[in-house]
């Protein structure tokens, strides 16, 4: 059973009386421990896919099945529920709450999953320092560059030991150095912890760090082909 | 699973880092209930007032005046009549089962003279039960006693206002008054009973006994003429009895037919005074309603903050969804801040309202007082209009779609 397993998924947005076509009737799966980078162009339905695939957003029709489930079937708490323990979300604007240190930031999603305190402290604590920012824990975003706040978002994500990671264009806001240090610590999480790693992307050279390539254009998967490595 | 402290925490931590936002919302239901609870205070101030008031009166009287004489069609008016008498008073007492004690009076104003000074004051002849009736106990010396009724002896016993115009700081105990030129001996002083509910001064007169009265200084029309006589019943409850009992015996005694009028009147004083009473029940309720308003505009206060709370924080929202939040963890999260805010405010409220309430005695002289059941009642409102006013911006909150309010700018 393969662990993301799409079919046919369509997403229709009404903008006024215009009904504009986001996706056309995709359907995919990935495995387990996969590294996947989705690319194509502003507009190719790539960002409503991950959104539909974090449960952020539902299909117009066509079924999404997270491990053997149907999320059709899930209400809202359930939804919120898989959000919480099966998925990490890395964001381009990373998306860290403001006025908050990033060990309240890491510990978030353990506070939504109703784990005691001490418990909560140790596993951000834990996360925090797998993503290389020890020392950090009480730094608010504001005081923390780039390339830090989205370490803090990756240890979020990673805090509640979820099996996938999704990451929507998550160097887009960083220089190359920093780029490539965030996507050594994907591969490094892929590998190691047998993450399965969703990422978007426009530029190649970060696709490059994936297994797998998926294109879309117009709503479309255009291609779907492993990595050729250099 | 909704994990109460760590909502309460996020709470207080939204609420701390908009301080000025929080005490200015807060401001609202400090008003609201501070506002409540001083108005609150003067009103239950103003109608302990009054109760203490009716009690100086005496509890539980009924008065009987005599009716109104008419001289050639005429109409002379309440009490121009002399038809009670002596015998009346005694008959009540003995007769009306509903009755405590009776006190026959025969009154009139006089100039009293006490050395080189001189005063005019009402004096009132009574019986010795007059003291019991009107609740009235002596400062010091004796009260009169029934060998004084008998033998019309010469003694007073005087207010305080009486004492203050013609003795000064002289003890009066033992000195000779002269009224209406006739000595009298004083033998008491009454207590300080203060002002009626509407404004007479009741220390400012002098009891002498009623057979003095009838013979020494007033004059009357037929021996034994009394001029009031007022009842005291056995408790709140026999009054209507009491006024009734009195009523038939009197009808009865002056031989008054079914289709005759009666030429005296029965009054139920106490009802009177309860009229007064419920009336400063009505204004506190008033007071208390008007105030409730400015606690209500404080809860619409809150709800628009937390309006604005919910726009300004969409995105906030979207991340917690996104990362797990459900339905209630939101909507517990805008509650309890809303209640917070008003709960504070409501303490604060109270602080203010006390303190209030103790200034406006200082200034305006007022009685107030502060009853802990509008406390209990400010407090509770102004939590419940936090819960109230705090659903709808958190209702709303947590219908948000994750991607929409993630991607809110």
């Amino acid at each position: 059973m393969a662990l993301i397993d799409a079919r046919e998924i369509t997403k229709v947005y009404k903008l006024g009386d215009v009904e504009v076509n986001a996706l056309y009737g995709v359907s995919l799966t990935i495995e387990r421990g996969d590294f996947v980078a989705i690319m194509g162009p502003s507009g190719s339905g790539k960002s409503t896919f991950m959104n539909i695939l974090g449960c952020l957003d539902t299909p117009t029709s066509g079924h999404y099945l997270l491990e053997g489930t149907d999320t059709a079937q899930l209400n809202r708490d359930e939804l919120a529920g898989i959000r919480n323990n099966k998925i990490g979300f890395v964001f381009q604007g990373f998306n860290l709450l403001p006025r908050t240190s990033a060990l309240e930031n890491v510990e978030l999603p353990l506070l939504y999953n109703g784990i005691p305190a001490k418990e909560r402290r140790q596993k951000a604590i834990t996360a925090i320092k797998s993503v290389g920012l020890e020392g950090r824990e009480d730094h608010h975003p504001t005081q923390l560059s780039g390339g830090q706040q989205q370490r803090v978002a990756i240890a979020r994500a990673l805090v509640n030991d979820a099996p996938i990671i999704l990451a929507d264009e998550p160097t887009g806001n960083l220089d190359t150095k920093t780029s490539s240090e965030i996507m050594e610590l994907f591969v490094k999480l892929n590998k190691e912890s047998n993450i399965t790693i969703i990422l978007i992307t426009h530029e190649s050279d970060i696709a490059a760090y994936s297994r797998r390539i998926i294109k879309f254009l117009d709503g479309c998967v255009i291609s779907d082909e492993p990595m050729r490595k250099l | 699973m909704i994990n109460m402290p760590s909502t309460i925490k996020i709470s207080f931590r939204a609420l701390r880092v908009n301080k000025m936002r929080s005490a200015l919302t807060m401001l609202g239901i400090i008003i609201g209930v501070g506002a409540v609870i001083a108005m609150l205070a003067v009103g239950t101030g103003a109608s302990q007032k009054i109760s203490e008031q009716i009690a100086s009166i005496g509890s539980n009287l009924i008065i009987v005046i005599p009716g109104a004489t008419t001289a050639g069609g005429v109409r002379m008016g309440m009490g121009t009549q002399p038809t009670l008498t002596m015998g009346d008073a005694e008959a009540i007492q003995r007769e009306c089962s509903a009755v405590l004690d009776v006190a026959p009076d025969l009154s009139g104003v006089a100039q009293v003279v006490y050395g080189n000074q001189n005063w005019s004051t009402g004096v009132r002849g009574s019986t010795p039960s007059v003291l019991n009736v009107r609740d009235w106990p002596l400062a010091e010396g004796r009260a009169f006693t029934e060998q004084d009724i008998k033998s019309a002896s010469k003694v007073c016993l005087l207010g305080q206002t009486v004492i203050e115009n013609l003795f000064g700081d002289i003890d009066p105990i033992g000195k000779i008054v002269r009224i209406k030129n006739v000595p009298f001996t004083v033998i008491g002083v009454l207590d300080r009973k203060g002002q009626t509910p509407t404004g007479q001064d009741q220390d400012d007169t002098i009891y002498v006994p009623l057979t003095t009265a009838q013979k020494k200084l007033f004059g009357t029309t037929f021996p034994g003429m009394v001029r009031t006589i007022t009842v005291k019943a056995k408790s709140t409850e026999a009054l209507s009895d009491a006024e009734k009992q009195i009523t038939e015996l009197l009808k009865q005694r002056h031989r008054i037919g079914p289709k005759q009028e009666n030429d005296f009147t029965v009054r139920n004083l106490t009802q009177m005074m309860q009229a007064a009473e419920e009336s400063t029940k009505v204004m506190t309720l008033l007071l208390g309603a008007i105030a409730s308003v400015s606690l209500l505009v404080g809860g619409i206060g809150i709800m628009n903050i937390m309006l604005v709370s919910v726009t300004e924080r969409t995105r906030e929202i979207g991340i917690r969804m996104a990362v797990g939040a459900k339905t209630w963890d939101i909507r517990l999260q805008f509650i309890i801040e809303a209640v917070t805010l008003s709960l504070i405010g409501g303490i604060a409220g109270i602080v203010a309202g006390v303190s209030g309430s103790k200034v406006i005695s200082m200034i305006a002289g007022w009685a107030t007082i502060v009853s802990p059941l509008s406390i209990l009642l400010a407090f509770s409102f102004s939590g419940l209009v936090g819960i109230f006013f705090g659903f709808y911006p958190a209702y709303k909150a947590s219908l948000l779609n994750p991607i929409d309010a993630l991607r809110y700018e």
